[in-house]
């Protein structure tokens, strides 16, 4: 490994991590706010609407995050959707995201014993109170573990937002690559550096799952 | 949106579409041999072979493909080797797909009831056979909806080798993007075509479901 130029790109590679972990965040915030009112809507009575949503979530998800972003970024102006490569990874990875986490929410929904939202109805609860309340809390303890798990694999995702030009972390390490021929060495970095925040989030993730779920372990 | 500028380029998209099926097809294929050897090896009750299956899985779904991609790509490089991009773009797949299948099979694997392997031990089996004739052909039987799952993914995945330059389904339309200056209708295309694989390839996989009697309940 050659210390000397890591140090020497160390602020552009720690910018890039800011823009990886900010450009994650931003998606997968987007992606679970998109999911949510996806699994909302698919959860109303009207069939064209299911219709509708179903198409969206099987086209996203049945194409290659890199095409979507391809077409988000490189055909967008086409149709006068003017982004930047920063904002076009945003919304692409939000987008993406969005129909994983719509799946994981519909069947959180669907894990709520139909019993639990006639006993709220029959106690008068309001529905707003009744989703607040009753259904979102059951939901998020059978979507906790997936939700986790798609966040990692959306924190891999963030890599191929280097190909449309997104200054993140990959991104700047290739740059180092190509201006001072240490393609081995950066390569071999990310790899490692990859793996490392793979593992720290699934670790932390699990804890956050523990702790969402620890009154079901409580139980007698 | 005029999609009449591709007309000349659907032969080069369907070949396109041939590559990545190829493509991947070949990663999964390899990838499960890999993805046994590493479930068998993490079953094995032997420490080390533990471990190391276990240090397998967690790397390379832990490393995303594209540096995965890049890294043998410019590994073998380095190492000397002038190896086609195409082992580089097979082998990052089959790595990857490796790890993924063998938590698949793990998981099937516990699915399996406990008193099938108990049964062959008793009945005497050694266990190479318990493992070729009583588990593994259960176990892949549980495994086909996931595995499918998998193939789509790595379908998706196989996009990422249009960066070592093989001329898939995304490459080739970035090239059309490129010559015929309409992005938005090349880029759509493309999406369209892998669509096209992904749906047909879940709806043979609710074929094999209800050949194999599992889903249908």
């Amino acid at each position: 490994m050659n210390g000397d130029v890591l140090l020497r790109y160390a602020p552009a590679l720690l910018g890039g991590f800011g823009v990886t972990i900010a450009c994650w965040a931003a998606g997968s915030a987007l992606g679970l706010a998109i999911g949510f009112a996806v699994a909302l809507g698919a959860g109303a009575p009207s069939r064209a609407l299911k219709g509708l949503l179903r198409v969206y979530v099987e086209i996203l998800r049945g194409t290659p995050f890199l095409m979507q972003l391809f077409i988000l970024y490189a055909g967008g102006p086409s149709i006068g959707l003017k982004l930047s490569a920063t904002a076009a990874g945003v919304v692409g990875l939000g987008l993406y995201s969005s129909a994983y986490f719509s799946e994981i929410f519909r069947a959180g929904f669907a894990a709520v014993p139909r019993g639990l939202i006639e006993a709220a109805m029959s106690v008068g609860m309001a529905p707003g109170d009744i989703l607040a309340r009753v259904r979102l809390p059951i939901a998020l303890v059978a979507a906790a573990p997936p939700i986790v798990n798609t966040l990692i694999v959306m924190s891999k995702e963030t890599v191929v937002l280097s190909i449309i030009t997104v200054p993140e972390l990959m991104y700047q390490m290739q740059t180092m690559a190509a201006e001072t021929f240490t393609a081995f060495d950066a390569i071999f970095a990310m790899a490692v550096f990859y793996w490392c925040l793979v593992e720290v989030v699934s670790r932390l993730g699990r804890r956050v799952e523990d702790r969402a779920t620890a009154f079901l372990a409580s139980r007698p | 949106m005029r999609f009449s500028v591709l007309f000349h380029s659907f032969g080069y998209l369907t070949q396109a579409a041939g590559v990545t099926l190829a493509l991947s097809l070949a990663g999964i294929a390899l990838g499960f041999v890999l993805g046994t050897l590493v479930c068998v090896a993490r079953l094995s009750g032997r420490r080390w072979l533990e471990r190391l299956g276990g240090a397998y899985v967690s790397v390379f779904r832990g490393v995303p493909l594209l540096v995965l991609l890049l890294f043998l790509y410019y590994f073998l490089a380095t190492l000397g080797l002038d190896v086609p991009a195409l082992v580089a773009a097979i082998g990052g797949l089959r790595l990857s797909s490796g790890a993924y299948q063998a938590e698949i099979l793990r998981g099937a694997l516990n699915a399996v009831p406990r008193g099938q392997g108990e049964a062959a031990t008793a009945l005497g089996y050694a266990a190479f056979d318990r493992w070729r004739l009583i588990l593994l052909p259960q176990a892949l039987r549980i495994s086909i909806p996931p595995m499918i799952n998998e193939f789509i993914l790595l379908i998706k995945a196989s996009s990422l080798v249009s960066v070592v330059g093989i001329a898939e389904l995304t490459r080739v339309s970035m090239n059309i993007a490129a010559m015929t200056y309409r992005p938005l209708e090349a880029y759509v295309a493309g999406g369209l075509f892998y669509l096209a694989i992904n749906l047909s390839l879940a709806g043979l996989g609710g074929l094999a479901e209800r050949r194999a009697g599992i889903g249908a309940r």
